[in-house]
């Protein structure tokens, strides 16, 4: 089922025509509303006329968290207060929290765009929805609430915690989507386990998880336990909440809802655009929000965005499952590549601790990375050449996990920070 | 008879080396033959010592990384052509040699040579078979 064949089946032709439209509806908006845009424009000399392309959204300038974070609460809001329906915020947990600001318009938008994703998980007028995202400040909670509502489903205000609660209603209810962080899902999964919950007495067909990072291996472990398909959503406060985009049943990739987001993925490091099958930062922007336009957000998560023809006959562009943050990015020979690929690497081989040490030099003018491991009985031998073999083992493990080839040491046991919150994993030795 | 010998994981910088065996002579541990086999990357130090596993433990609880692990000890003519004899007899047996380390013994006028061959039980029997002397752990402990 798809919710809205005529915004989500549209050709590329006409898509481009329409985001065009609003793109510089919104940027005019932005500037005639938010004394924050006004300045910026101004001070890199670039005017909403000058938006005759899409492509011309380079000329405008970013908008960061930090930007957000400076406007706390309202600065950004582009309508009057008796406009703004209701507010949300980030957790907040490094500094002040965002406040994002909807008009009803808005909240009407967001609907559309959580009952096209719950669509895509196969929910419709009869499904059970156990909405278990928190209500409150939090965007989660509402947002499913809001596009459950709309599609006409019934929705189960059940909120975070209190698992016991949850896996009662579950049987009882017999609810048949579950919307959730997955690692609550996975939760969940254990405490049914423990409670000798048999996997027939609960209804789940699918899942809609999110809020989270999380892996193709994660989403394995959930369809097995709890017995449903597992999708991924993804969304920001910032930008609206859940309902960004959506992973449909083909589960290979998210479809964004270009007519109200537009995505583009810069070089996190130059900040130049990148084209499509190419890694960066994903950058968002609103095309029809009110209460509060946001222009180019650079939301640190790195993806890729895909055209090519989905099975499922959506043209929404599609983004890939998000890899990382661009803060944690390492770029080696012009390769992303994240810490924490190394690491899953290394946790793939037998016998070796998961306390590693990365550390970039570029010596002849070309980057190379060595992985510093700390060397064990079970890895060591009297034989040089078993040694070697170990070490070039663990090389082929990295190599085929982020496409390089590094240089693994050993280093003596105990020798290596190890992690007490976040370790110090990667010595940039580059002098970028 | 095979040898116990003990090998240590040294990694490449400076005053690793020392440490080890700063750490045996301090626990009073007497080392008969030594070698090192030495990479650009890291280094392994090979011993032979005759209590193998008090050396193990105590260089275990500084943090070293040791193995122990089977070689064959044998006793050669300290004359010219000494070695050569052994490695002829492994080759012509078709017995491949990992390493081996050798020193001499002054009292015995005797070189003494601590091998390890790729099948340790098909080593001595080669060397068996071709008349050399395979010396006992006692033997090499009490030279
Ligand atoms: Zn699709």
């Amino acid at each position: 089922m798809i919710w809205n064949k005529k915004a989500e089946c549209m050709s590329v032709e006409e898509k481009e025509e329409l985001q065009l439209r609003r793109l510089t509806e919104v940027v005019k908006i932005a500037y005639e509303n938010v004394n924050y845009y006004k300045k910026r424009f101004n001070e890199m000399n670039v005017h909403p006329d000058d938006i005759e392309t899409l492509e011309d959204i380079n000329k405008l300038p970013f908008t960061s968290k930090t930007d957000l974070r400076d406007a706390y609460p309202f600065g950004l809001f582009a309508v009057p207060h008796d406009e703004i329906v209701e507010v949300h915020t980030t957790s907040g947990t490094t500094g002040k929290p965002t406040v994002s600001g909807y008009t009803q318009k808005d909240l009407d938008i967001w609907g559309e765009v959580m009952a096209r994703a719950l669509t895509m998980a196969g929910a419709g007028k009869k499904d059970l929805i156990q909405n278990c995202y928190g209500y409150g400040l939090f965007t989660g909670g509402l947002g499913v609430h809001y596009g459950a509502q709309k599609i006409g489903a019934t929705v189960i205000p059940i909120s975070a915690g209190n698992t016991q609660r949850q896996i009662q209603i579950m049987q009882d209810f017999g609810s048949t989507i579950l919307t959730c962080t997955p690692s609550y899902a996975l939760h969940l999964s254990d405490v049914l386990q423990n409670n000798g919950v048999e996997p027939e007495k609960i209804s789940l067909k699918s899942g809609v998880f999110g809020a989270e990072m999380w892996t193709e291996e994660m989403r394995e472990e959930i369809e097995n336990r709890l017995n449903l398909s597992a999708l991924n959503v993804y969304g920001l406060t910032e930008i609206i909440g859940p309902g960004v985009a959506q992973e449909c049943t083909e589960k290979n990739g998210l479809h964004i809802f270009d007519d109200h987001f537009y995505p583009e993925i810069i070089d996190p490091e130059n900040l130049k655009p990148l084209s499509y099958d190419e890694k960066g930062e994903l950058v968002l922007t609103t095309l029809t929000r009110e209460g509060m336009p946001i222009i180019r957000f650079r939301t640190r998560d790195i993806t890729t965005l895909r055209r090519e023809k989905c099975e499922c006959g959506r043209t929404l562009v599609k983004m890939d499952r998000i890899t990382g943050r661009s803060d944690d990015m390492l770029k080696i020979r012009g390769v992303i590549v994240f810490p924490s690929q190394i690491e899953r690497a290394i946790l793939n081989i037998k016998g070796l601790e998961p306390h590693y040490q990365i550390i970039v030099t570029r010596p002849h003018h070309l980057d190379e990375l060595e992985v510093q491991v700390e060397a064990s009985n079970i890895l060591f031998s009297d034989e040089v050449k078993h040694i070697e073999d170990i070490k070039k083992n663990i090389e082929d493990h990295i190599h085929d996990e982020i496409g390089l080839r590094v240089n693994i040491t050993f280093v003596e046991p105990q020798s290596l920070p190890r992690s007490n919150g976040k370790a110090v994993r990667v010595i940039d030795r580059r002098n970028l | 008879m095979k040898l116990k010998q003990i090998s240590v994981f040294l990694e490449n910088r400076k005053g690793r080396l020392w440490k080890a065996l700063n750490i045996l002579s301090e626990a009073k541990i007497n080392i008969r033959a030594l070698s090192i086999a030495d990479t650009s990357e890291f280094g392994i130090l090979r011993m032979i010592v005759p209590q193998p596993n008090e050396a193990i433990h105590i260089l275990e609880e500084n943090n070293f990384v040791v193995q122990i692990n089977d070689v064959i000890g044998v006793a050669v003519p300290d004359e010219p052509g000494g070695l050569d004899k052994i490695l002829g007899i492994l080759n012509k047996s078709d017995i491949n040699v990992e390493y081996l380390y050798a020193f001499v013994e002054k009292k015995r006028e005797q070189a003494m040579v601590v091998l390890k061959t790729e099948d340790i039980n098909a080593g001595i029997k080669a060397l068996k078979d071709g008349n050399i002397t395979i010396l006992s752990s006692e033997e090499i402990y009490n030279l």
